[in-house]
């Protein structure tokens, strides 16, 4: 059994329309370990949310994706049939999504909307589904979970429905959980409890947990793996000790220094200039616009990522096969 | 039993509540309730007013009476001598049948119509929308009576008018709030746990267009029974001689100055029923949404 749960390579995804097609991601290749964290970083924009939908092919209409080569325990998951792949949705890979505010249908009593997952992938009586839902919600640390079953998504404050949503994730005990920026839209004080609520059940459950974020911070404490993305394209990929201690990229570089706490704040690197206009199928290095250190030959042709040391890549000119910084003073 | 006494609690939905009830328990017992046949004539007692009295005829009471018996015809007898109130109560039957059938049918087919083409997008909604082109294009009265000559009446030929008529209304509506929906979050995060099409649509999106369904359905329950009434009062709906509020009506217009009564009951009951109707509705609808109920 091959140690990686998760393995894709060569990930493209294009906004497809006749006249004007853009490629928003390009090329992106990773691997997860099994009971492994992989936090994937990049500004808004980045593809970091379209990659991770691209994979349970729930990419809003117009996108299309492809991938040399993609393995999920074994399986491609881009060849997959229409109804393997709803086996495989919630059932071994499981979504939690950005805003709690939508993702629970207004109509709809939590309950039947955890039971609606059970009786989906386990044929659960409703009885049966019922007794679980409990279980589920207790798990996730809603209070009198028998009574809140019954309630209608409006009855719960924010935390509360991220919660039901992290529990309707579980329903299907998946193997592989996407946590899709699932503190963004959360008050601070509850953005910490749904991270440790996440990081308790991976522990208890041997989850894999992918998680998509923007907060650099949050991941030095929860991430074994930190993917940086920048314009559709992985820049730098490392455990997260060796990208917090000696970031590569000049991109993973500002970002970081961005966080720095010590020193006056004018000290810190600025990042210039916007995302925007960043077409990933442009040429030359998507970052050479925003980058201090750019040559002619960044602006001409896109570096490809480089392995240094055997777990860490990057994608920069600047670096030297030792992965030193060459150009850097 | 929850969502009766939520739907008892609010006094409006109440007065409608009790309406439609009396409507429908009237409807369901017209035999017991009504003093006399509705399709009898009684040449002896044409034109009646309310509280009038007659002497039973022997034909009525089977043997001939030792001594004279009266019958009260309480709202009156039409031109052909039959009893008002007992052709109000059969009437009740039609009427409901009528306007619920319609309602379904029109319910069904048009929300189907909709929720597909709200969906899919694409040749489903290009077909849809001509479909509902073609049949907004004809005024609808003009079509009811052409059709309704051509099917030769009837009360199925009713319904069938009715429902095509209307269908437009849930298709149009179904699909502007499914078009909303199916973006929502909460559509993605059910596609995302494994959840098919059929079942997307079903349990997550049909719920949601349940409380404009409702309103457009208790609209429309009331406007049917008024088509209805409207097409046999033209004289192209119902056999003349069937009782429904809407032949008596017709029946009536000819003696609206001498005997008011013959066209006044069956517009009491007509406004009574689509009132109970509207107000249920309402209630209905409120019911449907989570956010209203306490």
């Amino acid at each position: 059994m091959s140690p990686s749960i998760l393995d894709v390579e060569g990930l493209s995804v294009a906004f497809d329309r006749p006249g004007h097609g853009k490629q928003v991601v390009t090329n992106v290749s990773f691997k997860v370990d099994r009971g492994e964290a992989l936090g994937i970083v990049g500004e808004s924009g980045s593809g970091k949310t379209l990659t991770m939908l691209s994979l349970l092919r729930l990419l809003p209409r117009g996108f299309v994706a492809r991938a040399l080569r993609s393995s999920f325990d074994g399986r491609d998951l881009f060849s997959l049939s229409p109804a393997a792949l709803l086996e495989i949705r919630g059932r071994e890979i499981a979504v939690v999504f950005q805003d709690p505010l939508t993702a629970l249908n207004p109509v709809l009593t939590i309950g039947r909307q955890i039971t609606e997952v059970l009786r989906r992938h386990f044929r659960s009586s409703a009885a049966e589904a019922e007794r679980r839902a409990v279980e589920l919600l207790a798990n996730v640390g809603i209070p009198d979970p028998t009574l809140r079953l019954r309630q209608y998504p409006h009855e719960f404050s924010g935390g509360m429905r991220q919660r039901v949503t992290i529990a309707m994730a579980l329903a299907g005990e998946p193997r592989l959980l996407i946590a899709d920026e699932p503190t963004t839209a959360l008050d601070v004080t509850v953005q910490a409890e749904i991270v440790s609520l996440i990081q308790r059940l991976q522990r208890e459950k041997g989850l894999t947990v992918i998680w998509v974020t923007h907060d650099l911070a949050l991941l030095a404490r929860i991430a074994d793996r930190v993917l940086v993305m920048y314009a559709g394209r992985v820049v730098e990929d490392a455990p997260v000790g060796k990208l917090f201690a000696a970031p590569r990229h000049p991109y993973a570089r500002t970002l970081l220094g961005s966080i720095r706490q010590d020193g006056p704040r004018r000290n810190r690197p600025k990042l210039l200039g916007s995302l925007a206009a960043a077409d990933a199928g442009a040429v030359g290095c998507p970052f050479a616009p925003r980058c201090a250190e750019a040559s002619d030959q960044c602006r001409s042709v896109a570096p490809a990522l480089k392995v240094f040391g055997g777990d860490t890549r990057a994608a920069c000119w600047a670096l030297d096969d030792a992965g030193a910084r060459g150009a850097d003073s | 039993m929850e969502v009766l006494t939520s739907l008892y609690r609010s006094p409006q939905t109440r007065s409608g509540l009790i309406l439609l009830t009396v409507v429908i328990i009237v409807a369901l017992a017209a035999p017991l309730l009504a003093p006399f046949s509705p399709v009898d004539v009684d040449p002896t007692a044409r034109l009646l007013p309310p509280l009038s009295r007659v002497a039973t005829s022997s034909t009525h009471s089977g043997a001939s009476a030792p001594h004279a018996e009266s019958a009260l015809h309480l709202l009156g007898t039409d031109s052909v001598g039959r009893d008002v109130l007992s052709r109000l109560i059969y009437g009740s039957r039609l009427s409901l049948t009528v306007g619920f059938l319609a309602v379904l049918i029109s319910a069904v087919f048009g929300s189907l119509v909709g929720c597909l083409s709200g969906y899919w997008g694409g040749w489903v909604e290009a077909l849809s929308a001509w479909l509902i082109d073609v049949q907004l294009s004809f005024p609808f009265l003009l079509l009811a009576i052409f059709l309704l000559g051509a099917l030769g009446g009837g009360t199925l030929a009713v319904v069938f008018v009715l429902a095509l008529g209307t269908w437009v209304n849930y298709a149009r509506i179904v699909r502007a709030q499914v078009l909303s929906i199916k973006n929502q979050g909460y559509v993605e995060a059910a596609h995302a746990t494994g959840a098919g099409t059929l079942r997307v649509l079903l349990v997550h999106i049909l719920p949601n267009t349940l409380s404009p369904i409702c309103v457009v359905a208790s609209f429309s329950m009331a406007l049917a029974i008024l088509t209805e009434a409207g097409l046999s009062f033209l004289g192209v709906g119902l056999d003349p001689s069937t009782p429904s509020w809407g032949t008596m009506l017709n029946d009536g217009r000819d003696y609206l100055l001498t005997a008011w009564w013959i066209a006044t009951m069956p517009g009491i009951a007509i406004g009574l029923t689509v009132l109970g109707v509207t107000l249920f509705g309402e209630g209905l609808r409120e019911l449907l949404d989570p956010r209203g109920v306490r």
